[in-house]
């Protein structure tokens, strides 16, 4: 069966002092229909870049590498130029960022951005169009949606936003939703309704999401699978529970103790040493060998993704040494 | 960012942005409707008697010709008024579509599109003005427009350009790309009225500049051609009574100052509300 969406060997580069740097560099995943995959890391690991690229989006001077592929079922997405290219964002790949608060635009009310959202790619009329913009606010759980219609952005709350953000993402029922950081800035009670919001989409039109974090917390009971990333890189990837139950590579373990547990007995937090390095200064080897506390003498060749477990790999020569 | 009625609404708050703006307004009205309560500009009802100085059938006086200075003043404010809107409007016009396409596009369009401005910055605009109109021997009134307007509009052009380059970062340009919004409707929904509050600031302050511009080229006789009454050429026509009959040329020189000097009053105003620390 063909995926979804499937990348491989996608490279992002910018250039910097005479030469290249990348960003991301040879990130390869999949999607299927309805499921989730979490791309987890740190700040600066090449995540958000990762999903910006899925759409041509990165933002100038950086550049996609030749050798990357992007295929949304059978489109080669990289092949894509100007109509082509617009035709796919939205409809195909829905994208929603960070801050509700700065990606509606402030001066035009929320029934008129999905309204716009919908006439981007599909030829009827206005009213028609607020209809469907109307539906779609209860779909994302908004009540009063007709008031709501009429609203400007500064007139709803954080979460308000967001679920606007997801049903402007919905408007032209794209097969793919790409969610980056959704919740990361709004409270925690809002956090989980806006993540329900997306489990019920999914399963509702059987889409695929892309949940773009760094809390793995969000992750655990919502992503079918898990791939973490590292310094560009992903450096592990399992099904959800089996990363839950056996995370394996060294930075993941790291990751894992960095968040404070509320069951099982109280212990020190044990935070991951230093910072991530600027991708104009990855060490060779394995990328994560300076702040890793079980590097050992091969971790100065660079690792390939190496198999742990059954759907399970890590960019770890501990797999092959202790597996 | 603000809506352009807030900000028009801040500046009225203003003292001296108010005190232009009833200023203009007032002008603008006498523009309208004073030709028709004022006997004809360019009427010689006793050509014998000439210049008669201001008194009760006529508060300005009559020029050399016995034509009477109000009513000249005003039909002047309509040609002046105008030619400064039209001329203004054509090149805020001009400057907000490449500034946009040039802060948009970026790249090659970017770069050749400001190289051009920049050469044409370099140029002083009364020089190309000069230039141009010296080899006309008649100037209609349409061609002065189109060319003071063509020649106004390179710094509006960078200034939109700047204010694209800031917006076209922030999020909702990006989401609105990511969820394939044609470029027009970006340009145009997005980007275009957030360098609304900019441009209506060059636009005032750029109407003062033109009426100037308009008075000197008239005064230097290249610019709205006699028997059209303009202010600047009513200065020219009055130089040889200059000393004899000083009505004839403070008139029209005060409308000059007054209406310059209410748009440069309504443009700082805006300036100060959009950009408080430029105050």
């Amino acid at each position: 069966m063909t995926h979804v969406l499937e990348v491989q060997n996608l490279r992002v580069s910018f250039p910097a002092d005479h030469r290249r740097v990348y960003p991301v560099d040879g990130v390869s995943f999949w999607l299927d229909r309805g499921e989730t995959l979490a791309l987890v890391g740190e700040s600066g690991c090449g995540k958000s870049l990762s999903s910006l690229a899925l759409l041509q989006l990165v933002p100038s001077p950086g550049q996609i590498d030749p050798g990357s592929v992007i295929r949304l079922a059978d489109t080669d997405v990289l092949a894509l130029r100007g109509e082509a290219l617009r035709r796919i964002r939205g409809r195909r790949i829905g994208m929603i960022f960070q801050d509700p608060m700065t990606s509606l635009n402030p001066v035009f009310r929320v029934g008129e951005q999905i309204v716009e959202g919908i006439l981007a790619h599909f030829k009827i009329t206005r009213a028609e169009a607020r209809g469907r913009a109307l539906h779609l606010l209860q779909e994302v759980g908004i009540p009063d949606p007709v008031e709501r219609l009429n609203a400007y952005p500064h007139q709803l709350s954080g979460g308000m936003r967001q679920r606007v953000m997801i049903a402007i993402a919905l408007a032209a029922e794209p097969e793919i939703l790409v969610a980056d950081e959704p919740t990361t800035a709004l409270d925690v009670t809002v956090q989980a309704q806006i993540l329900e919001v997306l489990d019920r989409l999914r399963t509702s039109r059987g889409m695929a999401v892309l949940l773009i974090t760094h809390d793995l917390g969000i992750v655990a009971g919502r992503a079918d699978r898990v791939a973490v990333m590292y310094a560009g890189q992903i450096i592990e990837e399992a099904p959800t529970e089996r990363l839950f139950a056996n995370p394996s590579h060294p930075y993941t373990q790291g990751l894992f103790a960095s968040v404070p547990r509320i069951t099982g007995p109280r212990r020190r937090l044990n935070p991951i040493r230093g910072n991530v390095p600027a991708p104009s200064a990855w060490p060779s080897g394995c990328r994560f060998r300076p702040r890793c506390p079980k590097a050992f003498d091969q971790s100065e060749k660079e690792p390939p993704l190496l198999p742990v477990e059954i759907d399970h790999r890590m960019r770890c020569w501990l797999a092959e040494r202790d597996g | 960012m603000r809506p352009a009625f807030s900000v028009l609404g801040e500046a009225w708050r203003n003292p001296a942005g108010r005190a232009g703006a009833i200023l203009l307004l007032v002008i603008a009205i006498s523009a309208l409707v004073g030709p028709w309560f004022l006997p004809d500009p360019l009427a010689q009802p006793d050509i014998l008697a000439g210049s008669v100085p201001p008194g009760l059938g006529h508060p300005f006086g009559t020029d050399q010709l016995n034509r009477d200075v109000l009513a000249r003043v005003v039909a002047g404010a309509r040609v002046s008024l105008s030619v400064a809107l039209l001329a203004v409007g054509l090149s805020v016009t001009i400057g907000a579509a490449v500034g946009l396409v040039s802060g948009y596009w970026g790249g090659v369009v970017d770069a050749g599109l400001m190289r051009l401005v920049d050469g044409a910055l370099a140029i002083p605009r009364l020089f190309i003005l000069l230039l141009v109109l010296a080899t006309m021997d008649r100037v209609p009134l349409p061609a002065l427009i189109v060319l003071i307007g063509a020649t106004g509009w390179f710094a509006t052009s960078r200034l939109v350009r700047a204010e694209v380059l800031r917006i076209r970062e922030e999020t909702y340009v990006r989401a609105a790309e990511a969820l394939g919004a044609r470029r027009r409707h970006i340009i145009l929904r997005h980007l275009l009225p957030n360098t609304m509050g900019p441009l209506l600031v060059a636009a005032t302050l750029g109407v003062g500049d033109v009426i100037l511009l308009e008075a000197g080229l008239s005064f230097l006789g290249l610019g709205v051609q006699p028997p059209t009454p303009s202010w600047g050429s009513m200065v020219l026509d009055s130089k040889e009574v200059l000393v004899s009959a000083p009505w004839t040329s403070i008139f029209p020189g005060l409308a000059i100052v007054i209406t310059v000097l209410s748009a440069n009053l309504v443009g700082d105003a805006l300036r100060e509300t959009i950009d408080p620390r430029s105050a």
